[in-house]
Order: C-alpha cells, then structure tokens, then sequence
C-alpha cells in the first residue's frame, strides 16, 4: 500500500473494508495515490476534473497565441511566448497526472474534441487588443489561483504535487499580467483606455470561472467531503473579488460593477449579480468563441496525424533494427 | 578586430534569429503534439534572445525590429519563409540549425565581438540542431506519406541554402569552409534518413545573398505588417 500512511494503515490491520480505509485516510487528511483503493466516483470525478483542467491549459493557449505575432516589444513578445509555453507544459503535467487514474492522454483528447469534456468556459472569449494579454494574466490567471492554491492540498497525491508546481508558475504569469496593465495604464491616453477597455471585458467571465453558486453546483459537495475541493465555488469567488479590488486601484483601472462596494459587517465587499445566464449559454457551446477553439484544436490534432505517425513508424523499425542487432550480438 | 561593433554583421545574424523565431512563434496552439508546442516555443525563444542581443548591438532593439521596412532588413530568406507543413518547418530546421551551429562554432572560437554571444548561444543551437535531426530521421524513415513530404519539403528549400555562405561584412569567417562542412552534415543527415540530398541550384541563382542586401521574398511583407502593426499604431508609446 502506497501513500495511505498512518491512520489508514491501522484501519486496515483491523480488517477495515476498503471504502473504511479509503474514509480513514481522507478523513486523516492524507493522499490519495494511484495504487491505493478508491471508490469508482472518485477515480471518474478526479478524471474528469484533471481532464478538464487539462484541456483549460490547452486551450488556453489560443487567446494568448493570438497575440504573439502582434506582440509590441520584443521583451514582451518574449514573455508572451514563455508563458503559452508553460502552459503547454502544465497541459502535459496535468495530463501525466490524470494517466495515474488508468485513462490514457489520447482518450482524454478524444473526449475533448469530440465535446464529451469541458474546459473552462473563460477561454470562449476573444481577445480583441493587446490589453488583453494583461487582462487574461491579471484576472483569469488571478482566479485560477485562487482556485489552484488550495487544490496543493487535494486528497490525490498527483494531482496535489502537479498543482504545487503549476501555481508557482501561475503566480509569476499573474505578476507579469499586472505589470503588463499597469505600463499601459500609466501610458498614453489610448494605452490607458485599452487596459481598461480589456478589464471591462474580462472581468465578469473571471467571476464566472469559479463555477456556479453554491446552490447550482452538482458536484460540490461530493468533492469538498472527498477534500478534492477545499472551499465553495461561492467562497473562492468572494475571495477573488476582495483582493483584486485593491489590485484594480493600484491599476489605477476601474473594475466594471457598480454594486461593488465595501460591506463593513460582512469584512468582504459586495458585488453585483453574476449574468448565470450567459454563463450557461457559454457551457452549452454558444459563447464567442466556442466554434472556432475546438475547431482549432481539432484541426491541429487532425493535420498533425502524419506526424505522429511517422514518429511511432519510426520507433517501431528502431526497436526492430536494436532487437536485431541484440539477436545477432 | 577593432572594438567597434559591425553593425552589418549584428543585424545580419539578428535578423535571422528575429525572423525565424517569429515564424516558430506562429506555430503556438497548432503543433501536431503537446510535446511539440513546448520544442518549438523553446526554440523560438532561444531565438529571439539571441536576436535581443544582436539587435541591440546595432541600436535600440524595439525601433529595429518594428520601425525598419522590409528593404532594411538583413535576414536570410531561408528564415522568412512560411511554415507550410511540419516537414517544411523541420526542414527550414533543419538547415539554418546546422548553419548557426557551424558557424556560432567559429565565432565562439574567434577573438572578436560576437565571442560572448556565440559561446553562450552555440549550446542553444546544438539543441536545436539535435531537434530538427530527430524529426528529419522520423519523418524521412517514418511513413510512405511523412517520407514524400519530407523529401519535398528538402527539395523545396534548397534553393535558398546557397545564401547562408555569401560573406557578411564584419564576420572574419572561411565561408567556402563552412559551406563544405555544413553540406558534409546535411547530407549526412539526409542520408541516415533515407532521403536524397537535392540537386535544384544552391547559389548563382538571383536568389542567392538578396536578403542580406534587403531583397526578400513576398510573404516577408505580410509578415512584418503583422509583425509590427502595433507598435506603429502608438508612435512613441513604450510597452
């Protein structure tokens, strides 16, 4: 038995069933690993999650790639690439970490291109100017953060360990993405309108990105007594807001809500009401840029087939070629 | 060499490492494996880092790379030219890889004022040049289709070879030398692959040394107005 240590060892010396190991062991707030016994909704909620997480960061990569060509310094156009780069790469962690579940990466593409699992709903919208590259990184990297950070202590050990090293690299995308809003709007006049052109856009699909109330979420409570989930999409939310109010004002931008103000009771400020119903439109497929993503995403995969099969043709006769020469050795 | 630095010479092999990690640089979000959109940004960034260095060299890096038209710059035209398929790509890899290799080698061993860059950029390029061999191998021993393409991607590049070894001014270099060794690599390389080197013309052809002299090809236009559109949209603005 991997992982599951202390308190579930001892459940399990005391002929505990699996399912009583398995609650000790969460309970205990320890890991989850691949090779411990878990209950089948947990393995396919894992999944489906890390897969969805998975295809975020691949799909992610568009709004951003869109604006690499078009970058307006070579230091930023440097920065810009570094980052679609990581993102790639955390795609691959995270794709590494779901195999740990018996699900295979090509499977996992084949559910996304074929629309049978999600990414998340933010990428759906365009970026249309270059203040955008700054909104993406201060407002969608900020929440995925604030998402992100606590998934570092996800009962499954994997998933737990990618997180870690992908919110080291999140946090300094967001810090750029800030710096990058912050030069435009201590810029000229039509810099400064651009940034917060752009914060006017993006913030709302930001709040959106922690998922639906907690009243209409299907999976949350499931999650949070598995402790994949550490707090309320509602929570997270009310987090993200509270600290990019004071980010928005260092800006020297103005975030797009006029409910939002301080609530003194409450200690968190009020914001105004979420539009659910764009929300679910965009779930549903029918947001901006829906279409064209997957179709990108589809058609890369599709003309890159040749490829793929060359290399796998090639492996093949290099392995030949080695067992005959161990043969005649 | 005196310590002035030769601004031919700078914006020569800065134009290169500019133009084509600008290329790469279109491939984000298209590549044909998760594995290949992390090489090729790698490569493109490498690249651009060089071309940071080079360009400022010669002057300020942001008014070289957006403010000069296409007349000016000094690139190869192997560089410019489009992406076309993965074998096209790996191909225009392929050969600029084993020419900077070859030739940051030199430079890297010369006294001079790209002494620093080259020693620090050759590891780059050794890597780069190992990535573009790897798929050259794959794609030319892998499939009937990945070997037709691959051949046709060679073929199609050749002509624009010959340009690597006109002499830049500025660079103290044995370029008929470096010519031979990097034909000896090539068709090395083409060979372990099973592909046949190609016989098209490599020089004498108008083609040969015109992007050095500011003369490229018709995509380059296209490029650059993407390129550069936003930077000149906000004269004066700083990013």
């Amino acid at each position: 038995m991997t992982g599951v240590t202390a308190t579930a060892t001892a459940a399990a010396e005391t002929g505990a069933s699996h399912q009583a190991v398995f609650d000790a062991a969460v309970a205990a707030d320890e890991r989850i690993e691949p090779r411990d016994w878990m209950p089948e909704e947990y393995r396919s909620s894992l999944v489906r999650q890390m897969a969805q997480h998975a295809h975020s960061e691949i799909i992610g990569m568009q709004p951003e790639a869109n604006w690499i060509t078009r970058a307006p310094s070579l230091r930023r156009k440097a920065i810009l690439m570094a980052k679609v780069q990581d993102e790639a790469g955390h795609g691959l962690y995270l794709y590494s970490a779901a195999e740990t579940l018996g699900t295979g990466r090509d499977e996992l593409l084949d559910k996304l291109h074929s629309g049978r699992q999600k990414y998340s709903s933010i990428f759906n919208y365009p970026t249309l100017t270059w203040a955008d590259v700054g909104a993406i990184g201060w407002l969608v990297d900020g929440a995925a953060i604030t998402n992100q950070v606590p998934l570092c202590r996800c009962s499954y050990g994997p998933y737990a360990r990618a997180m870690v090293r992908i919110c080291k690299e999140e946090s300094f995308h967001q810090r750029q993405g800030f710096e990058l809003l912050l030069a435009l709007s201590q810029g000229t006049p039509e810099q400064h309108a651009m940034a917060q052109d752009a914060v006017n856009r993006w913030w709302w699909p930001s709040l959106m990105m922690f998922g639906p109330p907690d009243d209409a979420s299907a999976h949350s409570a499931q999650s949070m007594a598995w402790k994949i989930k550490r707090h309320s999409n509602d929570d997270l939310r009310q987090r993200f807001v509270d600290i990019a109010v004071g980010q928005a004002e260092a800006l020297g931008l103005t975030l797009p809500d006029p409910a939002l103000r301080w609530n003194e009771e409450r200690g968190h400020h009020d914001f105004g009401e979420i539009d659910w119903t764009e929300f679910w439109e965009v779930l549903k497929g029918n947001g901006p840029c829906n279409e064209q993503r997957i179709t990108q995403r589809r058609r890369a995969h599709e003309e890159g087939a040749w490829v793929r099969d060359a290399a796998a043709a090639y492996a093949t006769k290099q392995q030949a070629q080695h067992a005959n020469g161990e043969a005649t050795a | 060499m005196t310590a002035l630095v030769s601004t031919d010479a700078a914006l020569a092999l800065g134009d290169d490492a500019l133009v084509l990690s600008h290329r790469l640089g279109e491939w984000a979000g298209h590549a044909p494996v998760l594995e290949e959109e992390v090489a090729l940004a790698n490569i493109a960034l490498d690249l651009l880092g060089q071309a940071r260095i080079l360009l400022s060299q010669a002057g300020d890096e942001d008014e070289l790379a957006y403010l000069r038209e296409e007349r000016s710059f000094r690139n190869l035209q192997l560089v410019e030219q489009p992406n076309g398929d993965f074998a096209h790509t790996i191909a225009r890899q392929l050969y600029f890889s084993t020419y900077q290799h070859l030739l940051y080698g030199e430079l890297a061993a010369l006294e001079g004022e790209f002494t620093g860059l080259a020693a620090k950029a050759v590891k780059e390029v050794d890597y780069h040049r190992d990535h573009a061999e790897l798929w050259t191998l794959r794609l030319g021993d892998g499939t009937e289709e990945s070997h037709r393409r691959m051949q046709q991607a060679c073929d199609a590049l050749w002509r624009f070879t010959g340009e690597m070894f006109q002499p830049v001014p500025g660079l103290d270099i044995d370029w008929a030398g470096l010519d031979a060794r990097w034909t000896a690599s090539v068709t090395t390389i083409l060979s372990r692959a099973t592909l046949t080197v190609p016989e098209g013309p490599r020089t004498g052809a108008w083609a040969a040394g015109a992007g050095r002299q500011g003369l490229h090809t018709e995509s380059f236009g296209r490029m650059l107005a993407e390129m550069q559109h936003l930077h000149r949209s906000h004269p004066g603005a700083s990013w």
